[in-house]
């Protein structure tokens, strides 16, 4: 791992790059819903445009602090609970808060709750730390329970987004609108995230993740960088929390403030890439396509999601976002050329491989849960019959066979890997004693 | 070498310092007066107390009993960063630095607090001058300006020792402490750093733990002889050579080794 979450900075007044990328980001937010136009697009790109808040929130504390929370949801879901009960307020003109400043007030809920509750989760680090947010978190999960005034019991609060005045002729009814909107507090919190990641603070936080005992020496109370960490990540959580609230309507303690939403953010987090700072954007995107695609295509979608994870931390534990980079520095040194062929037969191997293993998975799920359906199961445009012994067969000798090329190409690949990482080792070190 | 008294020049004043880990004492009732802009060496056998003695100076342990004064002012059972802020500082005997910032920012992330930053997250480093600037001198004065962008966890050993140094001093303490610095170096390693120490610490007040007599006897002016866990005797390096008793507890062949060595 080569890569640290913020790439150098030096003191340079106008930084071209940087204004290019931030530009096409801003782009990209605002011709996204012009380009995918579907009703189901735009839902999806609504979601990843709250989700991109939240995933990078919660890598202040993963990729950025080393703080591995599983308690997340409690700050977005809180905050998303404060927001839709000010919208309620609002709409019975007993609060005076437009539509377009919710989410603030729910980035102000998040940070309260982690303001109280962060005092005594950041109190200690590590294994500890990770287990106070599990406990705190099915803590606040269960008193969900207690209140049904607040939290709405089983049902939830509702609520209706389209209260006041319209802003500058923005009702808030249409889908696009509150894409727009979404889209708008998406790039100015990943902005101000990037930002913070410059401060001093978050630069010790940093160095909180790297060694906590040795910042301890250099004069800083570890506990209360953390705990200021906690804090900000709470506000963002906070914003995520409020946007869901606008989008849907609706908040469901038993879905908003569960751990297994928790347990998402952690894991698409991962994915996306904790140690990059746009690992989690890419996180986010993963997270709403199989949420919405992979969960419509196959009941076993938790099962291929768990594996991906599986395969992820034994393979490349950066992330996506790491792989990505690590492919940028070889292609940087001129070395890529021959990782065009390589990438085409790990993803054709490894293809071949995920369908035969795919269909074994189908037809065992069919067996289990459809079986009443009769034995035919509808697999990639091809028909599959479980109760004949052919079908089991030819798919495990698909999956064999595709293990077997994958290991092949594999090797080959790990082999011209290694060599192209030597040479540029070699590469930086002539560079740095010239 | 010895200066006449008086208390309140005294950099750091240790007073029947005791700890116990369990029913062991480990540290039994150590007195060391220390004057401003001295540099000290402790040594004694493995064992003897030298790097416990160092975590009680410098927070990491709380004492069973005794004081410890920094600048007349009592440090003992505040926390590390609390005496850090007081102007005291130290390094470890273990590498201990943030392997995944660049030398720069292991260097920076030093040099922030005593420059008033704190906890800020309004402004970004980029534009604390006097920041970035303290930091480029650092990178000069512990010769790993052709580093600065490298990742930490990159650095060769003896080049992390260095940096180790320079988060050590970043903060412009008036109080260092050394433990083991040139521990796991070659000769010329040893050699180069000890004037790299010796350069760095000029108007400090030095503590350093050390094995190797060499360094000891080339870097200190006075010395410390710790055995079990007492400081059997405190004095300069030619007072502390011809004491008997150092001889017989400790010492022995090996300060024939260092003059055999020309010092």
């Amino acid at each position: 791992m080569v890569t640290s979450v913020v790439p150098m900075q030096r003191t340079r007044p106008l930084n071209m790059g940087r204004i290019i990328v931030w530009s096409l980001f801003a782009l990209l937010l605002v011709a996204a819903p012009h380009v995918f136009t579907s009703s189901l697009a735009l839902s999806m790109l609504t979601q990843m445009g709250y989700l991109i808040i939240i995933l990078l929130s919660y890598n202040i504390l993963l990729g950025q602090g080393g703080m591995l929370s599983f308690g997340h949801a409690v700050y977005t879901g809180m905050g998303a609970f404060i927001a839709i009960h000010t919208m309620n307020l609002a709409t019975q003109g007993k609060v005076p808060v437009p539509l377009v400043l919710i989410p603030l007030v729910g980035g102000l809920g998040g940070m309260a709750i982690a303001i109280l509750l962060g005092f005594v989760t950041t109190k200690k680090s590590g294994t500890t730390f990770a287990m106070i947010t599990l406990g705190i978190g099915e803590l606040v999960a269960s008193m969900s329970l207690m209140f049904p005034g607040f939290f709405g019991g089983e049902g939830g609060v509702t609520t209706n987004r389209t209260y006041g005045n319209p802003f500058l002729g923005f009702t808030f009814g249409p889908q696009i609108q509150v894409y727009y909107l979404i889209a708008f507090y998406c790039f100015i919190c990943t902005a101000l995230m990037f930002a913070f990641t410059g401060t001093p603070l978050g630069r010790i936080l940093n160095a909180v993740r790297d060694n906590p005992e040795r910042v301890e020496f250099i004069g800083y109370n570890t506990q209360r960088v953390r705990y200021f960490a906690f804090i900000i990540a709470g506000f963002f959580a906070g914003i995520g929390g409020g946007l869901s609230a606008i989008n849907f309507e609706i908040v469901n303690a038993s879905d908003s403030l569960s751990g297994a939403r928790s347990g998402g953010y952690l894991l698409f987090a991962f994915l996306g890439g904790a140690t990059v700072f746009f690992g989690p954007i890419i996180g986010a995107v993963l997270l709403v396509f199989a949420s919405v695609m992979l969960s419509e295509l196959t009941k076993a979608w938790l099962l291929y999601l768990g594996l991906i994870f599986l395969f992820m931390v034994m393979f490349a534990p950066g992330g996506v976002a790491s792989l990505i980079m690590m492919n940028l520095r070889v292609a940087r040194f001129g070395r890529f050329r021959p990782f065009w062929l390589l990438y085409l037969g790990l993803i054709l191997t490894g293809g071949v491989m995920a369908v035969g293993a795919a269909a074994l998975v189908e037809m065992v799920y069919h067996v289990q849960l459809n079986s009443a359906l009769g034995p035919e199961v509808g697999f990639a445009g091809l028909t599959l019959d479980t109760s004949r012994i052919g079908s089991w067969l030819g798919a495990a000798a698909v999956a064999l066979v595709g293990l077997g090329l994958l290991e092949l190409v594999r090797r080959r690949f790990a082999r011209v890997w290694g060599e192209a990482q030597e040479a540029i080792q070699a590469e930086v070190k002539r560079l740095e004693n010239e | 070498m010895s200066r006449p008294v008086k208390a309140m020049n005294h950099a750091l004043q240790i007073q029947g310092l005791r700890k116990s880990f369990g029913k062991t004492e480990i540290i039994r009732g150590i007195d060391l007066a220390i004057e401003a802009g001295d540099r000290i060496a402790i040594i004694g056998p493995n064992g003897a107390g030298k790097s416990t003695l160092f975590n009680l100076i410098s927070g990491r342990l709380t004492p069973t009993s005794g004081e410890v004064l920094l600048n007349g002012q009592r440090i003992d059972g505040k926390t590390p960063y609390e005496i850090n802020r007081l102007g005291l500082s130290r390094s470890f005997q273990i590498t201990n630095i943030f392997p995944k910032l660049s030398v720069f920012e292991n260097l920076r992330c030093g040099v922030l607090w005593s420059l008033g930053y704190r906890y800020t997250f309004l402004r970004f480093l980029s534009n604390m001058h006097d920041a970035n600037e303290r930091t480029e001198e650092l990178l000069q004065q512990v010769g790993l300006a052709r580093k600065r962008d490298v990742l930490a966890v990159n650095l060769t050993y003896a080049e992390q020792r260095a940096l180790e140094i320079g988060v050590t001093i970043a903060g412009g303490a008036s109080v260092i402490l050394l433990d083991e610095p040139t521990a796991g170096m070659s000769k010329t390693e040893t050699a180069h750093f000890i004037a790299l120490i010796k350069q760095v610490t000029t108007g400090k007040t030095l503590l350093t733990v050390e094995h190797d007599m060499g360094v000891v006897f080339g870097l200190a002016d006075k010395i410390a002889v710790v055995v079990y866990g007492e400081v059997i005797a405190f004095d300069t390096p030619a007072a502390v050579r011809a004491n008997a008793r150092v001889q017989e507890a400790y010492l022995g062949s090996s300060v024939a080794d260092a003059q055999g060595q020309g010092h």
